[in-house]
């Protein structure tokens, strides 16, 4: 039947494309054992990698999350002028290339950036540095929060927050009684994909950090460094646990999906309109 | 917290928001506001103050460049290949996955969006061992002449894997919310699958399928991570414009990698804009 | 604790077009009132600036001895029960009712206390924990009203309150409302745009058309006194007969006889309620049959008379002991009728012909 070789065809696209280069993460990852898998994820180096892309995530989330949240109250609680203009700006970094976020880094923070000169002058490092870095990271995730949860407030409407203004309750009342307990499961989503991004990004970090392995790199970045020295078992191995990250991610989006199905729908026709 | 009331003669007093008894506008729009200039609009607005101080014939200069020229085609014409590719293949998938059941269908589900929660460094190195001539596919194809890994085919390829979750889950709420009505009525008059797929299905799907285009195209044009591994990134033949400007970058040329980098944010925005006019076309012909 | 309402020159327009056009309406004391109209009359609005859910443009609102107009919603002392219920979807059935208190900070013992009695009140003991999406849309319907109620609102205000339900929920809500309002005595006001619920629920009805208020009174007042056409014929059924008036007697302009009336001479537009219509079987009679409807309770039949067709409707029970058949020949008879002329405001009551005498052409 027609319906199977459609399906055959998808199926063994997929496995080309999306299978087949996972599976390469985790067979070059442990190509030399397990013993040298253990040697080069417990590296001091890669030790270090993994707390600074921590630290970074750690920053860029929260103040992510946060400006996701007044975004959706005001875009989506409220009609005004320009409204749509602001949502598209939102979006506006999630269509730039990650190398134009550390190019925009640089051209203020750089040494011969905007700041630059008054930067050095008291000493202040921020390209090649872990602030660089971090705020490249929040620009290239800037609207992933956002972006999952105004549509989704926009969806449930406003009628529980004007009945929670007729029982009494003041602003942050309202805020954080009614809406916020709404907009749970898709605060989680975001946060998760936010997450996702902040600790794999690559290309925006690559271009602001110092690039020294052992003190600038991420985990991405250490992945680079590894294999350009050619030690193509440990920068698997590191590339392991990033996608590791990856499939848990992965595995917590479908399971919001499944419990979220019929809100997800309503917020998806929502989004293509 | 009072709602802005328009007392006046006629009531017709030109109100910027609809008036609403909900608080914390003010300061939720502040918040938003302040945030956006500082990390996206000041930025980007210095950046384009830095071209401007090269003068037209400055940008120019530099846009002309012969390796400038190069890597420009280099990476529209594999964004284009992939993208194209990756629209027919993409409906394929979302297609199959939407409309059919079999089992591991969830599993396949939730891989599509493989490519989007991956960090692109890890797709990079996977790809390129992948398709390097001793990798598990590099090998099968190089006795047939085809050789992927540094060359623009590998950019193609890595292209293609991180652009496909694009088009397929910007086409698949489409087909889900097909009406089946539509197609019975068809078939019922005598058409044939593919008739109706291509007559009534596939004119719905097309504005969708153009967006996830678009999406995607921007996306390849963009992307750095999961290329660079694969690509020759030999300049003008297998290096991609991204990697032009951290070349520039690290040479200490601000002014080269700025005029770059307003270039592509030039092509995208121009490139969206074609694609927002060809939607509306599509939507006008066939109706929303 | 019954408090009255004072609405003095309400203007309210959005965006160019005037939703609320100078509107004035006493609400006493304890009634129960029905804002009904069509959509778009503007009667939403209003009880909207009622609750301080919007501004006016223009008047002034009183609540009791306070002026209410600039005064936020929770200054104000009123319950709001929404369409749609807006019941709080992440909190049970316990917890919505008892948000108002939780807001003021009354202490946990109250609360209990307080919600159980509403609770009861509303007969969902058994479903505190419950949540809405849980919960039937009468249910939540009234979960709703408890929720309001909680805070003891000087007055209530609902927006339709029953119209996303079925049509024997609605009636079982409608008699239970009508119930609590006979027993807690608050000042009511809901709105409506099913003139059959306004009629059986209120004390006194407020008819709303384009943002003006076209009449207001009791259910009886206005179906048997309607003053405008708009009114009449938004409360039933009506066969309406252009006709004119020469010397005092009533003749359509299809040709025959209606009656007479002490209305000016000139064109008039006759309106006869169905059950005003009364066929009777005779072989030679000038107006057939077409079609009997058995509606349940009621039936209905049209009869037609080249040309004129007139609905006429009569209880089941009747229908069966006339002797009445489609196809049939039958005299028409009328009992009773309404006219409204250009040249004088208000209704003009018409006069049969004598009973006796069937409607007939002139000849």
């Amino acid at each position: 039947m027609v319906k199977n070789i459609l399906i055959g065809i998808a199926l063994a696209f997929m496995g080309l494309f999306l299978v087949m280069p996972l599976l390469v993460v985790f067979t070059e990852a442990f190509s030399a054992g397990i013993a040298d898998y253990f040697t080069a994820i417990t590296d001091p180096n890669v030790g270090s990698a993994i707390t600074l892309t921590l630290i970074i995530a750690l920053v860029v989330v929260p103040a992510n999350l946060i400006f996701g949240i007044c975004a959706s109250w005001c875009i989506a609680r409220f009609n005004f002028i320009g409204r749509d203009l602001l949502i598209t700006l939102i979006d506006l970094p999630f269509s730039i290339s990650p190398v134009i976020a550390g190019l925009l880094e640089v051209l203020l923070f750089g040494l011969n950036g905007l700041f630059g000169t008054w930067l050095a002058n008291h000493n202040i490092q921020i390209i090649f540095a872990l602030p660089g870095m971090i705020l490249a990271t929040i620009f290239v995730t800037f609207p992933f929060v956002a972006r999952e949860i105004i549509p989704l407030a926009q969806e449930q409407g406003n009628d529980e927050e004007e009945a929670a203004v007729t029982l009494g309750a003041s602003g942050l009342q309202i805020f954080f009684r009614v809406s916020l307990p709404k907009l749970r499961w898709g605060l989680f989503y975001g946060v998760l994909l936010c997450n996702a991004r902040a600790m794999g990004e690559f290309g925006a970090v690559s271009v602001v950090s110092g690039k020294i392995f052992g003190s600038t790199d991420t985990l991405s970045l250490a992945v680079e460094s590894l294999y350009e020295s050619y030690e193509i078992q440990a920068a698997f191995a590191c590339a392991s646990l990033l996608a590791m990250l990856a499939l848990v991610t992965l595995i917590l989006k479908s399971a919001l999906e499944w419990w979220h199905r019929d809100e997800i729908h309503a917020v998806r026709r929502k989004k293509a309109a | 917290m009072s709602a802005s009331a328009s007392v006046g003669i006629a009531g017709r007093r030109f109100q910027w928001r609809q008036p609403s008894i909900l608080p914390g506008f003010a300061p939720s729009l502040t918040i938003t506001l302040v945030w956006l200039v500082l990390i996206v609009l000041a930025p980007l607005g210095v950046m384009l103050w830095f071209t401007a101080g090269l003068g037209w014939r400055g940008f120019f200069n530099v846009i002309l460049e012969p390796r400038v020229l190069g890597d420009l085609r280099v990476s529209l014409s594999t964004a284009l290949y992939a993208s194209v590719v990756n629209a027919g293949f993409g409906l394929l998938v979302a297609w199959v996955l939407a409309r059919y059941r079999f089992p591991g269908r969830r599993l396949a589900d939730a891989l599509i969006d493989l490519p989007f929660a991956l960090p692109t460094a890890v797709a990079g190195i996977a790809l390129s061992t992948l398709y390097a001539p001793n990798g598990w596919l590099g090998a099968l194809l190089a006795p047939l002449g085809i050789h992927i890994a540094f060359n623009p085919s590998g950019i193609v390829v890595a292209m293609m894997f991180i652009s496909l979750p694009f088009i397929v889950r910007t086409v698949q709420p489409v087909i889900e919310d097909l009406e089946p009505e539509q197609e019975e009525a068809a078939s019922l008059m005598g058409a044939t699958p593919l008739q109706i797929f291509l007559r009534i299905s596939f004119p719905a799907i097309l504005p969708s399928l153009l967006t996830g285009f678009a999406l995607a195209f921007a996306r390849c044009l963009g992307e750095y991570g999961s290329i660079i591994f694969i690509a020759g990134n030999k300049p003008m033949v297998s290096e991609i414009v991204p990697l032009l400007i951290v070349a520039r970058l690290d040479e200490f040329d601000y002014q080269g990698a700025t005029a770059i980098g307003t270039l592509m944010l030039g092509v995208s925005f121009l490139l969206l804009l074609t694609i927002n006019l060809l939607q509306a076309w599509v939507r006008r012909r066939h109706g929303g | 604790m019954s408090t009255e309402i004072a609405i003095s020159h309400v203007s309210r327009a959005f965006g160019g077009h005037t939703v609320l056009n100078d509107v004035s309406l006493t609400v006493k004391p304890g009634e129960l009132l029905a804002l009904l109209g069509p959509s778009g009359s503007g009667k939403t609005t209003l009880l909207r600036l009622i609750a301080g859910l919007d501004q006016p443009d223009r008047g002034k609102i009183n609540i009791g001895d306070l002026d209410a107009t600039a005064r936020h919603p929770k200054e104000r002392g009123v319950g709001f029960v929404f369409q749609h219920y807006a019941l709080f979807r992440h909190m049970t059935v316990f917890e919505n009712i008892a948000f108002s208190l939780r807001i003021r900070k009354v202490p946990k013992a109250e609360v209990k206390t307080r919600v159980a009695a509403l609770l009861k009140l509303i007969q969902l003991e058994t479903l505190a924990s419950r949540y809405p999406a849980q919960l039937s849309g009468g249910q939540r319907q009234r979960v709703a009203l408890a929720r309001a109620l909680a805070s003891q609102p000087r007055v209530l205000l609902l927006d339709e309150p029953f119209g996303a339900l079925d049509a024997v929920v609605r009636r079982d809500l409608r008699r239970w409302l009508r119930q609590l309002h006979d027993e807690m005595h608050i000042t009511t006001i809901f709105v409506t745009h099913d003139q059959e619920e306004a009629f059986d629920l209120a004390d006194r009805v407020v008819i709303m058309n384009a943002g003006k208020i076209c009449q207001q009174g009791t259910p009886i007042d206005i179906y048997q006194h309607p003053t405008s056409i708009f009114v009449h014929e938004f409360l039933g059924e009506s066969n309406h007969i252009p006709s004119r008036v020469h010397n005092g007697t009533v003749i359509a302009q299809a040709g025959f006889y209606l009656g007479e009336a002490a209305a000016p001479e000139g064109p008039v537009q006759t309106f006869i309620r169905p059950h005003h219509v009364i066929p009777r079987p005779n072989p030679r009679g000038a107006w057939s049959i077409t079609r009997i409807a058995a509606t349940g309770a009621h039936a209905r039949i049209s009869v037609t008379n080249t040309g004129t067709t007139l609905q006429a409707a009569m209880t089941a029970d009747a229908l069966l002991d006339s002797s009445l058949t489609p196809g049939q020949q039958v005299d028409i008879f009328f009992s009773g009728g309404t006219i409204f002329t250009e040249a004088k405001p208000g209704p003009t009551k018409l006069t049969p012909l004598k009973p006796t005498s069937a409607i007939h052409a002139i000849s």
